[in-house]
Order: C-alpha cells, then structure tokens, then sequence
C-alpha cells in the first residue's frame, strides 16, 4: 500500500533518478498508455496483452465500475448504464449533443455540463473519463512498478476551453499529475517525426472515433511549430457508423427500436465498416429482441457514397488550416494518417487526392498518439538530457468578449503560439457606472450568441465617472495547456480590482473534492494517505530542487536572500515530521514564493547566456 | 525580465522595419528553447511561473516582429506615435480609388462564385501587399518619414482585411 513507502526517503525525486511518467491517449472510443523504456516509447499492455482500453465504463446498482472490455461486452445487455464515447460530452451541455434523443442515455441538464443519470447515480462525463484514467494509471504503475510522477494527456486540437478544463479536472479525479494537455495531432507527429532528417512542412490528418483535427507543422532543427489547426470536435468513426445503422434499420424496414437493439445495430454497423476495410462486400445480418432481423449486402461503393459527405466535411477544415498558415497544398512535403478511422480506404483516398500525394501510414494509427505522448512525458518529467526537441503549439479557437450589441470581440486570434497573454482596455458607456460584466467567448463568430460562452463575471468597485472616462483592462492568459485564465482591473484612478475566472463548464475545486470522496469510498483507498504522500513527495522535490539551484547560482543571491531561502527550507523541512498536509502544502507555497525573485534571475542568466551564443552565431 | 528592453533588442535584431526574417526564426527558437514552460515541467512552480512569463512575451514579441502591420505599429510606438490613432485616418486618393476598385472585384467575384477570379485577386493583392512593405522600409529606416510611415502602415491594414475578406469568400465558395 502506498502509505507504507512514503518514509522511504528513495521516494524523494533525486535529480539524476529515472521519474515514471506516462502518456495516455484518453479516445473517444478507445484508451491507451505509453511509456518510454530503455529509450523506447511503448504501449502498456493489460494483464490478457490487450494495447486497447475500450472507453465503456458501467455502472452497477451497487457502485462497482467496470471500464473497458467487460463493460464493452454488456453494451446491449445494459445500455442505460453502459456509457460509450463520453468524450463527445466532455465540457457540453444537453443542446450541444445533436443525437441526445437518439441516445440511450437518461441525459440531466446540469449547468454547464450534461450529465448522465445510472444506477449508481448521477455521473459527470469528467467522472467517467476519470474512471477509464484510473484504470489507465493502475495498468501504468503495475506494469513500470512504482508511483506515476505525472502523464501527459491527449486531447483533440480542435478542443475548446471547456472541453480541455473538463480532460484536466479528470485526470485530478483520477489522482493523475497532468505534466501536460498535448494536442493529439502534435503527439503523433512527435511519434513520427522526430527522425532529424524530416524538415520542413508536414500535415497531420487525424479522424479518431468521435474528432477529427488537422493540423499544419512545421519542423526545423528539432522544433515542432504548429502553424495552423482545425477541425470539427464532433465528426468521427462513430459518425461512419451511424450512417451504416441508418442503412440497416432502412433494410430491415425496423419499427422504433429498444435500446438494446440501437446498440445491437450499432455494433454491427461498426463491425461491417471495419469489415469493408479488407473487402469489397460483407454481408450484415442482425436479428432483433422482436424477432424482426435483416440479411443484406453492402459493398464499399455503396458505403462511399453514403458517406461521402462526411469525408467532404473533413475537408474544408483541412482547406481552412492551409489558408491560415499560408501554405498552398505542393508546399506540404508529407501528410501524417492518425486515428482508428484513417484505415477506411475512402479516407486514405481522398486525403490523397486532395494533397496530391501517398499519406503516411507507417505507424500504427491507433497507437501513434500514445507513443507521442509518452516520448513527450519522458521529455518533461526531465528524464532525458540536452537532446530534446521543442514543441510550440496553438490555441484552435480565438478567445474574446462580448461587446455593445451582442457582438464578438477577439482578444487573442485562433492559431495564437501558446503561452500566450493580450490584454483589451474597455471603458464604461453610462455616467456613473460602477460595475460591468464580461462575458468570455471563444469561437470565429461575429455574434456572441454564436460562440461558446465560457464564462461570465462582474467587475465591480469602479469609481463612478463620465461616461468613457474608466479605463478597463481586460487581460487574457492561456498557459502550455491551452488553458484560459482572465483577469480584470480598472486603470484610470489606479482603483485595481481584479477578477480570476476559471471557465463555467471546468468544475468548482468542491465538486472535485467531493468526487474524490465518492470515488475512494469505492476503490478502498486512503484518500489521506495518498494526499499526503503527493504533498511530501512533492515537498521533498522541491527542497532537492531548491537545493540544487542554490549551488548552481547561488553568487546571484545576496546573503539575506540565501538565508531566507535557508529558512524557508528549514521550516517545510519541520512540516515534513507531521502528518498534516495541508501544512506541508502551505509550506511548499511559502518555499515558492521565497524563490521567485531567484527563479527570475537564474532565467535571466540563462537568457543572457543562450542569446549570447545566438549574437556570435549570427554575425559570425 | 527587464521589460524596458524592446522586442528587437530581445532577440539581438537592428530595430529596423527592414528584417532578416531567418535572424529572427532563428533567435527566437533559441530563447523559446532556453525559457518554454516545457524546459520546467519537472522543476518547482515558482520556475514554471517564470517560464510562462518569458515565453509568453518571447511568442508575444515574435508575432509582433513577424507581421508586417504589427511591426510597423510597434517601431512608430518606439518614436512615441500611435499610428492606429483613430484621428488619424488621412490616405492618398488613389489608393482609396484602388481599394474601391478591389472590393468590387471580391463581390465580382462572389456574384460569379469563381475561384479562379479570387486567385488572380490574392496574387495582386499580397504583390501590392509587399509592395507598401517595401515602401514601409524606405520610410522608415531611410527617412525617418513618421507620418509617411504611419499612412503606409493603416494601408497595410486595409490590404490585410481586404485578403481576410476574400479568405472568407474562399469559405463560402467552398462551402
């Protein structure tokens, strides 16, 4: 059990000792993990040697979970509260979800983001994402034999701030580290491109169960720069499916069905698309619960024209990227296949077409995001030394505010190098106005009502002025995650008041508290232990670190500075004998702030140095 | 961070409108290399915090130097004038006859749904496009021509939303 190796002090993170990180690729249909061995990024089998998590999760009456194939096999049996796909629901609400009628799902329109009610009660899509996590983080850690320092997390580019918030908080659910939220598309093309001989522009097409995204990168000298992506967070295989079930309900002449026979049919639809694959025709046949069945034959060139259109979809976001990195179709020199749904031969082919050129299909397309993932967490968790590329990804959707009249407001524009932060000023329209309210939005359209609305908040406190004399500055902050944070502050009679908001759909720190709760209630676990454990581990890394740095640069340190830091360390040190840790955590806070005017200086040291190197290389 | 130090200076670049566009990719992969929030994932928050800040405003200062407009803007901010000042909207005759001329061939265009009449539009546009840049450069590095300077810049500004019209034509064609 995990309390028992807390003591040990080999669990503080020595700086040269190999840190367990992974990468894991949360799918819409199925779920994998990764981690890099020996210099090798591979999959983590489960215990019967399957690479493939199913993302099913089901729920009994008596609170037990089951995640992957067992759920997967209950589907029909089960179907209200056999969950599939939960991805597509991530950070929506019920008028987001097209098909919600045709669902078998007893959907709760909870503020901000559905949630689906089973027998085991209401559940969050971030508590069902959590479930296939925590499944994901065991087959992690008994297979590498020991505690995760942290995972990167996958998630389509085309993800809005809501759906991104609602992956991250899962993870936390799920007691995982989130080293970072990577861009699906990014890691595969970490997986396959990393190589030194690929430079130049590549484009990675990626058609997953239920996203599709494309993006534009450019590879120079070990960088990955993204220079456009685009996508459609609701277009995938499972889409293919559907149009197949329409075929077959239209076959069988089927009256209004069950539950269980839509996810009959539905399972059979899937099986003859991946049947088509490898053949030129297959012949579906399926008998209901009624007892009405249908035998019929589809061949592929039936099954490309009904799905043509959804092939034509996948195109015009691909168009749109080229456009806004500025790059004509002949100036991509390679086109990257990721996604289960990239083996339909009609894909292959009109990717093809469209870029005039063969794709790339080495890799395994299932497997790609995951091995990019886990080379990525390898990467960050510090285990690798002086040869590591550089990622530079983007936001996918602009960020803005409503204005007067319900108009959009761009603040930072899709495409946007992350981190990044811009501020807006804004003043007041009526004498005397003390307080204004703002409305964050993301999304390419004009109207406010037209994009997502991520959150609102007021800003009070303004000094009453003339109309158009307050000065209010609105600044945007999206970090390495692609997270969004705001803040707010009136300028003009230095009056500061400030606003932070975490977007409406991510939840509230006592939501997670509470699932948490839930959760451990059920898995057994030590919900105390394991916070203490993080927090002295984490505590115990920090001092190592702090350490380190000081006998590295401790010359930029004037002697009362050192001593404060000493002692900082000293008291999270005297923290570290208790087993409270809540006050371990405010010690780790304390330890933080005494290092933030050194951390500045050591960075400025570094840039000194690097730009230095940059000038001689330049002009030499 | 020293904030007072300007963009140009951040990257060990002349502050010149003129720009060796290969300098610049390349100065700013080496800064991004040595403070991205990637380089400090593994170290303490206090480290982290202080690499979003600097790789916020390195990506900051490149798109800034990168853009033809934005860059402009900015070497005038350095002489302490605003050339987007909304009272300042003065622009030679011919190039208000020139833009008139352009959007009429957008709805032309539109009206046609012809791609290849927006092609041939996109050529003479960034042509023209490149055309004010270079005349930008003349201004401002060799002449010190502020309010010549300014003008170029808010034409840029025009050709920019006039090449953003006809990309969402693109779209509706193509849609």
């Amino acid at each position: 059990m995990a309390l028992l190796q807390i003591s040990e002090p080999g669990m503080s993170t020595a700086p040269h000792q190999h840190r367990l990180a992974v990468g894991i690729d949360l799918g819409t249909t199925n779920s994998l993990v990764a981690c890099v061995r020996s210099g090798l990024a591979t999959i983590l089998d489960d215990a019967e040697g399957h690479a493939l998590l199913p993302s099913v999760v089901r729920y009994h009456a008596d609170g037990a979970v089951e995640v992957g194939y067992p759920a997967q096999r209950a589907q029909s049996l089960d179907p209200h509260n056999t969950l599939i796909s939960v991805k597509r629901f991530m950070g929506r609400g019920l008028s987001d979800i097209d098909d919600a009628g045709s669902l078998p799902y007893h959907f709760v329109d909870a503020p901000g983001m559905v949630q689906i009610k089973t027998i085991a009660g209401v559940k969050s899509p971030v508590e069902v994402s959590a479930e296939i996590l925590r499944q994901l983080r065991a087959r992690a850690e008994a297979a590498l034999g020991g505690e995760l320092v942290g995972a990167v997390i996958t998630v389509p580019a085309y993800f809005d701030d809501a759906q991104r918030q609602a992956t991250k908080d899962s993870a936390q659910l799920a007691g995982l580290n989130v080293l970072r939220l990577l861009n699906e598309p990014t890691a595969a093309a970490i997986a396959y491109g990393l190589d030194n001989a690929s430079e130049g522009v590549y484009a990675v097409y990626d058609l997953g169960g239920g996203t599709f995204d494309i993006s534009i990168l450019k590879l120079s000298r070990g960088v990955f720069e993204v220079l456009a992506t685009n996508g459609d967070s609701a277009l995938g295989g499972d889409d293919f499916d559907q149009r197949v079930f329409c075929w077959m309900v239209e076959k069988g002449r089927f009256q209004p069905l069950s539950a269980g026979d839509m996810r009959l049919l539905l399972t059979k639809a899937r099986d003859a698309k991946e049947a088509l694959t490898e053949h030129f025709e297959v012949r579906v046949t399926a008998v209901l619960s009624t007892g009405e069945m249908m035998d019929a034959t589809l061949t592929q060139t039936e099954f490309n024209a009904m799905t043509a259109s959804l092939l034509s979809k996948t195109l015009t976001p691909t168009r749109k990227a080229l456009r806004d990195a500025g790059l004509a179709v002949d100036e991509v020199k390679g086109v990257v296949m990721v996604g289960g749904s990239t083996r339909m031969p009609c894909v292959r082919q009109a990717v093809a077409d469209f870029f005039k050129q063969t794709p790339l299909t080495n890799l395994d397309p299932d497997k790609v995001v995951a091995l990019g993932a886990a080379m990525q967490a390898d990467v960050l968790a510090g285990n690798r030394a002086g040869d590591d590329w550089l990622l530079l990804d983007v936001i996918p959707l602009s960020l803005g505010l409503e204005t007067m009249g319900g108009l959009t407001e761009k603040v930072i524009p899709r495409n946007s190098t992350i981190p990044t932060a811009r501020a807006q000023e804004f003043t007041t329209f009526k004498d005397g106005q003390t307080a204004m309210s703002v409305h964050v939005l993301q999304g390419e359209r004009e109207l406010a009502v037209d994009c997502r609305s991520l959150a609102r908040f007021d800003l009070r406190g303004i000094p009453p002025m003339v109309a158009g004399a307050a000065r209010i500055r609105v600044t945007f902050q999206v970090d390495a995650d692609g997270l969004l944070s705001v803040s707010a502050r009136e300028l003009s009679t230095g009056v500061e008041t400030s606003v932070q908001v975490k977007p409406a759909y991510g939840l509230a720190d006592d939501d997670i508290t509470r699932m948490l709760k839930e959760a451990f209630t059920h898995a057994k676990d030590d919900m105390y232990a394991r916070a203490l454990n993080e927090q002295v581990v984490d505590a115990n890394g920090l001092i190592a670190a702090t350490r380190a740095a000081v006998q590295e640069d401790g010359a930029l340190l004037e002697p009362a500075e050192h001593g404060a830091i000493e002692a900082s360390i000293a008291a999270l040190e005297n923290l570290l004998t208790q087993p409270d840790h809540q006050a371990i955590k405010r010690g780790i806070e304390a330890l933080n702030t005494a290092t933030t005017d050194f951390a500045q200086r050591r960075m400025d040291q570094n840039v000194r140095r690097a730009m230095a190197g940059q000038k001689l290389e330049t002009f030499s | 961070m020293d904030f007072t130090q300007t963009y140009f200076a951040l990257f060990g670049l002349p502050a010149t409108y003129a720009l060796n566009r290969e300098q610049l990719d390349s100065a700013y992969r080496e800064l991004q290399n040595t403070v991205h929030p990637d380089r400090f994932a593994a170290q303490p928050d206090a480290e982290q915090r202080v690499a979003m800040q600097w790789a916020t405003r390195a990506n900051e200062a490149y798109r800034t130097l990168k853009h033809p407009v934005d860059r402009g803007v900015y070497l005038l901010q350095l002489q302490g004038i605003d050339a987007l000042d909304a009272h300042n909207t003065q622009m030679a005759p011919a190039f208000l006859m020139q833009q008139m001329a352009w959007r009429e061939a957008i709805d032309d265009a539109r009206a046609a749904r012809s791609v290849e009449a927006l092609d041939t539009l996109i050529d003479e546009l960034r042509l023209d496009h490149r055309r004010i840049e270079t005349q930008l450069a003349e201004l401002l590095d060799a002449r010190q021509d502020f309010e010549g300077a300014c003008e170029a810049v808010r034409q840029l500004r025009f050709m920019d939303k006039l090449i953003a019209e006809v990309g969402d034509v693109y779209e509706e064609l193509e849609g």
